[in-house]
């Protein structure tokens, strides 16, 4: 071996799948003087991919996933490492069957090609080892396949050596890292030192520890995953190579069978959780197996033999089919189930991508790469984003509680709204205490426990009746109640008042500030002190990183106000363009202030009440904010709306929050003033007035005209996106967002369904709607829009269909119901003039 | 055919060992536990003479309450019952161990015809257990045995020394102890691991005794791993490798 | 005084047992040996040579073979006679085997493969566990010691001397000689797995790349006496039987070559034959694990360099 080098332009530590991958796509992307080290042999390290099963199901409910794994799977078929065989996931329950219907959807939506439910007898015809007795049906999925990821590893490593680009050293141990001005700056290895510009810690399990030595947190913890292999087993006595029979998944008991040459191999996420610490993974010398295989624990695997059996009965009854070999492999988990990618908040130019498993490996690796080499990837990668986590969301406990509850649920029927059980009430708003009281039932984002509805207005439901749109189905009345409507409603009539304390707050402040704001926001933000401006935040290439507000406070002062899951994001893109020179500075004030919104016609009088503050339309304009006096307190109101109604957000010191809440409380009890929820906030009231959200319907991949929220007038300043947004501008888009009604909710059975989002939306005819990007039209927000008595859909359609009264279909659980196009562009369908915000 | 198997719980160990804090035991945090490998052999002989002679197969094990997950591994393979005789998880000296298994053997209401050992623990290796039993319970004793036959209450052994085999027998009840190469264990199947579950493990308290073999520490050997003397490469190394095998007495 | 026993098979030493004469000769000058059966009486000239002032010869008609528990016996009789402070023997299957049996009669702690022993009060011994891997240090309390000498720690050393041979007759029961060698043979006549006893073991792994690419493997295993082994992948792919593999799951094999042929070496595989004297791989892949167990390598193909071995075995031979 040579020796290491003592400087590189990158040094990648991992030669697994995804360090493999990364190394190649930035040698491919032109980037030279690559070093890739790995603490084991090669070609099989001894990490997660050695032992992984290997195979892919290319359907996922998230598109990202989905996007990525569809990725992975091209790559390793060009480099002829994978075999298709086709997979079948198996339902034994009704609501496994309502689920199956579910991932057939999400692959239309995601444009996943080939996939059928099966019948009992027909899952039998494609696998006849199966009892179908215990079935009630199958989704199957002809594109699933095994790979041989160590093999794709290594060919994508040996591309980029003879590219000229990379070095590659095995058996090469990190101890430390050496950071300077928050900036990487070497790489310290048991065979000498390296000075880097960029790392990339593509270590899976171990990788916690790794980022750890630099100051950086990997929030992921390694856990068990336990497989079998038993055979020979006679029926497969014929099979000539690794994969010749469809991979079973045998969802509601967490596992999975497949023929691996002449035996079968039996996986199971469905035992305890079995989490460990970085720290408790044995180096290689030290392991018994590979550092990441630990022994087999019969004892957790006891209940998924019986599983199996009854599945399987004619192979694993067999008693002269024995194990031939059994592990407890580990993985690594995250607390929200996602991947994590992208560069530390903590540290400039030290990148990860952990947490990936061996079918969306090469994907990621593209997409790490595509990000650092250009700025932004291809796929849309913001759910994967190193840079989502909160402060708490890092700890120990945190890991371990999510990551132990979402285990369980790694072949799960996770409903879209489904919330955590495991470490609740971390952050709590200062009127919690009075939520509570009024029956809050509470949701969590990011930390924050925020009141969904509040069964003190149930009353409110018979008030509005059938206008409640009731849902009769359990599914879509899992997770949701007719009272978010009936707040609806009343909030119409009189007003709401709604906790926002969940929101993300930062400032820029300094004379550096304007240009700071300027560069990051596409909206004029050279405004007067006391605007209030929404904005989109484009990418280089002018799609969507995020939308959010900014007040002007001062001449050198701006405050960023933006949502709880997305925040974290926001304030490191923002942090990323603070001038070195130090002349801006971002002050993150999240836990400093809370914030409540009033809204609704009485809202004004409600607020006039207790403070002498000129709150009129003309002193008060929509879009201004200003510090007001409310009883003992100062207060800054902003003068918007994302509810369509008159309001104003208030923001106040955290611990003055209970008094403000009181004050406006006994203020609005004369006017009818109701708490109103996050279902209305988010929701209802939201898809009504068409405006969009960050995540559902502004990605990446979409741009501000096909979104429909282009300005008359570019502002003549630079900011990021430019040049594509000006591209967008000059010519016609090909795909727009409108908004549908759902003409008939009525199902095959009588009842009537409420889709909730993702949904595929097809032609009359069922054929899939693509534009000329290859974008497929989907749900991309569902909910009651109770004002308007119906329920809306948001979508892209190809701009030609985008017709207001075109008639299309939404498939929903297997069945598929008449939807038309009720608007085009951000008209909104309630209150199209605005008069009741401006009013 | 009554028979009678004597385990012990073990660890599986890795490439490298590693001793606790104390220096008193090998660290077993990322190690899986198994039996003694020659034990495998013996489980696979004595499943083999029940399944041909009928009778009963027994095990017997001294160990920790954790020794369990072994009992119930090798009642996987086909034996019936097992019996546990509980430690607080030290090891105890042979001379103590033998005591406890005689008693607990005595105390059996089936006279085994045969009792089997592994003719070495993986860990301990005193070889000496399995002579104090045989003293004990006054029968004769077949060591280090890779070949067996049982035929009118005789059972004969096969034994290597040297190039050769020894040929030794002995009646019945006797105890064997048992080498790899006996025969190919067998792993459980997975009806076997169901049925395991179910099958019955008496666990009495072992009372300790004051060793006569007392354990002071334990050291690691120093490690003579080695890295390989490249030959060279393809067809051009072979001269070299044949240097090497006239070398090792391969080739004259 | 300290009594060694020293082994034969019929009146050939087992040059263990000089080892264990020094190790005997470095804690006491007055050092005495015993042997088991009138053949043996032929070795006196090694037992002087190697520091024993006298050689006790136990007779008696049943050891004309090794009779385990008979030489318990007759070990038992002459340590009542001379009294000696440590009665040790060849860390051997037959040494642990004979003292075991002293040990067993006298109820007394034995301490097996020591390296090193202290006499005293109580003794201190350093003895192997974990086939050498691990080394104990421990206390016998006991007035007697009985050990055996961890083989290849001790180097012989010869210092010239003459022993003085003392015959004496063993009061045998007849439950002391049940169990004796009753005859031998080259081959075995009941069975069993060659894997284990194969000097020479030429193993394959997924580098061989399908069940007929074992053929030339077999041939070769067959010109150098040996037999064929495989790693797991192979077996689970069906290309070979479970019988012939090598490894945790499989056999663990200590051949004196074991031929590495396109085995990448996983741990599991590692653990079956990291006892074997020499290690030689053969694969195409210089940073296969397998290497740093193997003691010699060749980087290449096998699907070349093995007909070129076999080749070249055979021109060897001529």
């Amino acid at each position: 071996m040579s020796t290491l080098p003592a400087k590189a332009k990158v040094v990648v530590i991992g030669a697994g799948i995804v360090g493999n991958s990364v190394a190649y796509h930035l040698a491919r992307l032109g980037w030279r003087d690559l070093v890739q080290i790995d603490k084991g042999p090669l070609p099989n390290p001894g990490g997660s991919t050695g032992h992984a099963s290997n195979f892919i199901f290319p359907t996922d409910h998230s598109k990202e996933m989905t996007a990525i794994t569809a990725d992975s799977m091209r790559q390793y078929k060009e480099r002829e490492t994978f075999t298709e065989c086709g997979g079948i996931e198996v339902a034994r329950t009704p609501e496994r069957m309502q689920e199956l219907q579910r991932r057939m959807a999400s692959a239309h939506s995601w444009g996943v090609a080939g996939t059928k439910v099966l019948t009992p007898a027909q899952v039998k015809e494609l696998v006849p080892y199966i009892d179908e007795s215990v079935i009630l049906g199958g989704f199957y999925s002809p594109t699933v396949g095994v790979v041989d990821s160590v093999r794709a590893g290594t060919l994508m490593r040996e591309e980029a050596v003879s590219m000229g680009a990379l070095q590659t050293f095995a058996n090469i141990e990190v101890l430390g890292m050496d950071v300077e001005n928050g900036h990487i700056k070497r790489v310290r290895t048991d065979h000498g030192d390296i000075e880097a510009e960029y790392v990339v810690i593509a270590t899976g399990c171990w990788s916690p520890k790794l980022a750890a030595m630099a100051g950086a947190f990997i929030p992921l913890t390694p856990a068990v995953h336990q497989m079998k292999d038993i055979g020979p087993v006679p029926f497969f006595k014929d099979t000539k190579g690794d994969i010749e029979w469809p991979i079973v998944r045998d969802m509601d008991t967490n596992m999975y069978e497949r023929q691996h040459g002449t035996g079968l191999e039996v996986g199971s996420y469905a035992h305890r959780p079995i989490l460990y610490t970085p720290q408790d993974i044995p180096s290689n010398a030290a392991a018994a197996l590979s550092p990441t295989e630990f022994p087999f624990t019969q004892v957790d695997f006891d209940l998924q033999d019986e599983h199996s059996l009854e599945l399987m009965p004619s192979i694993i009854g067999d008693e002269n089919i024995r194990e031939k070999y059994a592990i407890n492999g580990i993985l690594s988990l995250t607390p929200d189930g996602m991947p994590i990618v992208g560069e530390t908040p903590e540290v400039k130019g030290l990148w990860t991508a952990s947490a990936i498993w061996v079918k969306e490996g090469p994907g990621t690796g593209k997409a790490l790469a595509e990000w650092m080499v250009l700025g932004e990837s291809e796929i849309d990668m913001h759910s994967s984003d190193i840079s989502r986590f909160h402060e708490h969301q890092k700890t120990v406990f945190h890991i371990k509680a999510r990551s132990g509850e979402g285990f369980n649920k790694t072949y799960g029927i996770v409903h879209p709204n489904e919330q955590w059980a495991s470490n609740r009430n971390v952050r709590l708003s200062p009127f919690f205490e009075q939520e509570k009281e009024l029956g809050a039932v509470f949701y969590e984002t990011a930390g924050w426990e925020r009141p969904f509805w509040y069964e003190s207005n149930a009353q409110l439901v018979e008030k509005f009746g059938e206008k409640v749109m009731p849902r009769t189905a359990e599914w879509e009345a899992r997770w949701w109640s007719p009272i978010i409507n009936a707040e609806h409603l009343q909030m119409r009539e009189t007003a709401g008042i709604v906790d926002l304390s969940a929101f993300v707050i930062f400032d820029l402040i300094g004379p550096g500030a304007l240009s700071v704001v300027q560069k990051v926001a596409l909206r004029q933000m050279d405004v007067a002190i006391g605007r209030v401006v929404y904005t989109p935040v484009l990418g280089i290439n002018g799609g969507f990183k995020s939308d959010l507000t900014i007040m002007r406070l001062g001449a050198d002062h701006f405050r960023v106000v933006t949502g709880g899951a997305h925040g974290m994001s926001d304030k490191k893109w923002f942090r990323d363009q603070l001038p070195v020179d130090g002349t801006a500075q971002i002050v993150d004030l999240t836990s400093n202030y809370t914030t409540i919104g009033v809204w609704g016609p009485k809202a004004r009088e409600i607020l006039a009440a207790i403070t002498s503050a000129n709150l009129s339309k003309e002193t008060f304009k929509f879009s201004t904010c200003r510090t007001i006096e409310i009883g003992p307190l100062q207060v800054l109101a902003s003068r918007i709306s994302y509810v369509g109604d008159l309001g104003w957000e208030l923001y106040i010191p955290m611990e003055q929050g209970a008094k403000l809440w009181e004050m406006i409380w006994e203020s609005g009890k004369k006017y009818g003033l109701i708490p109103v929820g996050i279902g209305v906030y988010g929701t209802t009231g939201r898809l009504e007035k068409n405006y969009r959200a960050y995540g559902a319907e502004l990605e990446t991949e979409y741009n501000v005209v096909e979104a429909g929220m282009q300005t008359p007038k570019l502002k003549e300043q630079e900011f990021i996106g430019r040049a594509a947004h000006e591209k967008h501008r000059s010519s016609n888009p090909v795909t727009t967002l409108v908004s549908l009604f759902v003409d008939d909710h009525t199902s095959s059975t009588g009842e009537k369904r409420y889709m909730l989002g993702k949904e595929p939306i097809l032609m009359p005819d069922k054929s899939p709607i693509v534009d000329s990007h290859g974008r497929r039209s989907y749900v991309t927000s569902a909910g009651s829009a109770p004002s308007l008595g119906k329920h809306i859909l948001m979508t892209y359609l190809p701009t030609e269909l985008a017709v207001v009264g075109n008639k299309f279909l939404v498939e929903y659980l297997g069945e598929f119901y008449p939807v038309s196009v009720a608007g085009v562009g951000a008209t909104p369908l309630f209150d199209p003039t605005n008069e009741r915000i401006l009013s | 055919m009554d028979v009678l198997v004597c385990l012990k719980r073990v660890p599986i160990a890795g490439g490298t060992f590693l001793l606790t804090a104390d220096n008193r035991d090998i660290e077993t945090k990322h190690l899986g536990f198994g039996v003694s490998p020659h034990e495998e052999n013996a489980v696979e002989a004595g499943v083999q003479l029940v399944e041909q002679m009928g009778g009963s197969l027994t095990l017997l094990t001294l160990g920790p309450t954790d020794a369990e997950e072994q009992l119930r591994a090798q009642l996987a393979i086909g034996a019936s019952r097992a019996i546990l005789l509980e430690t607080d998880g030290q090891d105890w000296d042979p001379q103590a161990t033998a005591t406890a298994l005689v008693e607990a053997i005595n105390a059996e209401e089936t006279k085994f015809d045969l009792i089997f050992f592994g003719a070495e623990s993986a860990d301990s290796a005193g070889y000496q257990i399995h002579i104090r039993v045989a003293h004990a319970l006054s029968r004769p004793i077949i060591t280090n045995v890779k070949a067996m036959t049982v035929i009118n209450g005789v059972v004969n052994c096969e034994r290597i020394a040297g190039s050769e085999r020894e040929l030794y027998e002995a009646p019945l009840p006797a105890i064997v102890t048992v080498r790899d190469g006996l025969n190919i264990p067998r792993y459980p199947s997975v009806p076997g691991r169901i049925q395991a579950r179910k099958k019955p493990i008496d666990i009495k308290k072992a009372v300790p005794r004051v060793p006569k073999l007392e354990k002071l520490q334990l050291a690691v050997a120093p490690s003579n791993s080695k890295g390989a003397q490249i030959l060279g490469e393809g067809e051009a190394a072979v001269p070299a490798l044949i240097e090497v095998l006239k070398k090792i007495g391969i080739l004259a | 005084m300290i009594l060694v026993l020293v082994d034969h098979d019929r009146g050939v030493l087992d040059p263990l047992s000089l080892r264990a004469l020094t190790a005997a000769r470095k804690l006491s000058a007055d050092v005495q040996a015993v042997v088991i059966g009138r053949d043996g009486a032929k070795v006196i000239k090694e037992v002087g040579e190697y520091g024993a002032s006298t050689f006790f010869v136990a007779t008696n008609d049943v050891f004309a073979d090794y009779t385990p528990m008979a030489s318990g016996k007759a070990l038992l009789e002459l340590v009542a006679k001379v009294n000696p402070e440590a009665v040790l023997a060849a860390g051997s299957p037959r040494g642990n085997e004979q003292l075991a049996h002293l040990a067993a009669f006298m109820d007394l702690p034995m301490a097996a493969e020591c390296s090193s022993i202290k006499i005293g009060n109580p003794h201190q011994v350093t003895r192997a566990r974990w086939a050498a891997n691990i080394f104990e240090e421990a206390l016998v309390h006991s007035e007697l010691l009985i050990a055996t000498i961890l083989a290849f720690s001790v180097e012989p050393e010869m210092v010239g001397g003459t022993a003085e041979l003392k015959e004496f007759e063993v009061k045998l029961e007849p439950a002391d000689t049940l169990v004796r060698v009753i005859g031998r043979g080259s081959e075995s006549k009941i069975g069993g797995i060659s894997l284990t006893d194969a000097k020479v073991i030429v193993s394959g792994g997924r580098g061989v790349g399908g069940p007929e690419g074992f053929g030339i493997l077999e041939e070769l295993a067959d010109l150098l006496g040996g037999t064929v082994g495989c790693s797991r992948v192979v077996t689970s792919s069906g290309w070979r039987p479970h019988a012939e593999q090598v490894g945790q799951t499989g056999t663990k094999v200590a051949p004196e070559l074991y031929l590495a042929c396109g085995i990448s070496g996983a741990m599991q595989h590692i653990a079956g034959c990291k006892n074997s004297k020499t290690i030689v791989v053969i694969n195409t892949d210089p940073e296969a694990p397998i290497l740093s167990y193997a003691d010699y390598a060749i980087i290449g193909d096998l699907h070349k360099v093995i007909p070129a071995l076999t080749a070249a075995v055979k021109a060897a031979r001529g």
